[in-house]
């Protein structure tokens, strides 16, 4: 083999830069989870704290409920959530989610950051106005 | 071990429909959660089949058009940018010669050129702009209104290369920074993408009049064509009525009185 060990010192490199970020955190715990807050004034004013769907879907499934909510909403006008428990809400992320989840920093932000995904609401709608903030 | 084409083919048939049909009964089974039978409009939403516009160029003023564009901006968080080439307009003041080009001519009094003329999206019956939308961010409504969905707008402004009447503009920068006081009910907009009227969609879908409407004291008027004894089949009926460039045949919604 010709310059082998080139070659060699090559591959033991790559190796290392490749998996040194699973070695890195070898035997180290997972950071635990994040733990969004639900004490805002709103929520804490709500004789039952029942979100617009039992929290187990809404943890799974806000992504998709609120993905529905657009198209029903700008796309076919339809402004009124029909909950499976009955109760009506308007379709609004500004108006009916955020009224309650005021604090955007310490709910939405918190797993996102965790989960490193970025979505993009925040670029046209409007995030309440938190404590600290102008 | 050997297998006969035979009984290969059978394998990969079977193998191919198990497969297809599982991800179908996945896909069966997997819907359901948000369903859309679980939606249904406000009962109080106006509701209309072509609405539309006439505006009485006789009632307005320069004062009352200022109100009517900027109750709409700051209701719609449009921002106020000073340069022409960025300007952002939803419904704005226009010369009559840039209104109705080729209407024009050298003999007409200046009042006539000075008209008071507001001019908005036209909300078109056949809408160029919806048809070179390559993402169907702009669409037209069941009740006629040329809809914008931010979501999907690319920002191709391929939409406001086809609208004759000039009423889409496009976002050159990041408008927050030009929106003096921020409507937080209602969404700005982001960097990217083209924006116009709405005939204001979020008001109809809670019973209300489009703002414009609201604050112009009578000089606008707004209605369902569709239905004979709304206020504006009546004054259609009655009154000499003309529309921008109709002659380009995208049937514009929005008429005027002079």
């Amino acid at each position: 083999m010709y310059d082998g060990w080139k070659i060699i010192i090559g591959i033991i490199i790559f190796l290392g830069i490749a998996t040194f970020p699973i070695l890195y955190d070898l035997g180290k715990a997972a950071p635990p989870p994040p733990e969004p807050k639900i004490d805002t004034p709103e929520i804490k004013k709500m004789v039952e704290k029942k979100c617009v769907e039992p929290k187990s879907l809404m943890k799974i499934e806000h992504m998709v409920m609120l993905k529905d909510w657009r198209d029903w909403y700008v796309r076919e006008g339809r402004s009124i959530y029909i909950a499976a428990d009955g109760k009506q809400y308007n379709i609004s992320l500004s108006n009916t989610c955020m009224k309650c989840h005021s604090n955007k920093k310490d709910f939405c932000d918190k797993c996102h950051n965790y989960a490193a995904v970025v979505p993009y609401c925040w670029d046209c709608h409007i995030e309440p106005k938190e404590e600290g903030q102008l | 071990m050997s297998i006969s084409r035979r009984q290969f083919l059978k394998i990969a048939g079977a193998s191919a429909i198990v497969g297809l049909g599982g991800i179908s009964a996945i896909d069966i089974l997997q819907r359901g959660q948000f369903e859309a039978s679980q939606v249904s409009k406000d009962p109080k939403a106006l509701v209309g089949k072509r609405w539309a516009m006439v505006i009485d160029v006789k009632r307005l003023d320069e004062e009352t058009m200022k109100r009517c564009r900027d109750v709409c901006h700051r209701i719609h968080n449009v921002p106020d940018i000073d340069k022409p080439k960025e300007e952002i307009k939803w419904i704005w003041k226009e010369d009559f010669e840039h209104a109705f080009p080729g209407q024009e001519h050298e003999y007409m009094g200046e009042d006539i050129k000075q008209l008071p003329l507001l001019v908005l999206c036209n909300q078109c019956d056949n809408p160029a702009c919806v048809r070179v939308c390559p993402t169907k961010a702009t669409f037209k409504r069941e009740d006629g209104i040329v809809m914008m969905d931010m979501h999907r707008c690319i920002g191709c402004r391929f939409c406001m290369a086809a609208c004759p009447f000039g009423a889409r503009s496009f976002n050159w920068r990041d408008p927050r920074p030009f929106i003096k006081k921020e409507n937080p009910e209602f969404p700005t907009r982001m960097k990217g993408v083209v924006e116009k009227c709405t005939f204001c969609y979020e008001r109809l879908a809670i019973g209300q009049r489009p703002a414009c409407v609201e604050e112009s004291k009578g000089a606008l008027i707004f209605g369902d064509l569709e239905d004979p004894n709304s206020e504006v089949s009546k004054i259609l009926r009655s009154k000499y009525t003309i529309r921008r460039k109709s002659e380009l045949g995208t049937r514009p919604s929005v008429y005027y009185i002079t």
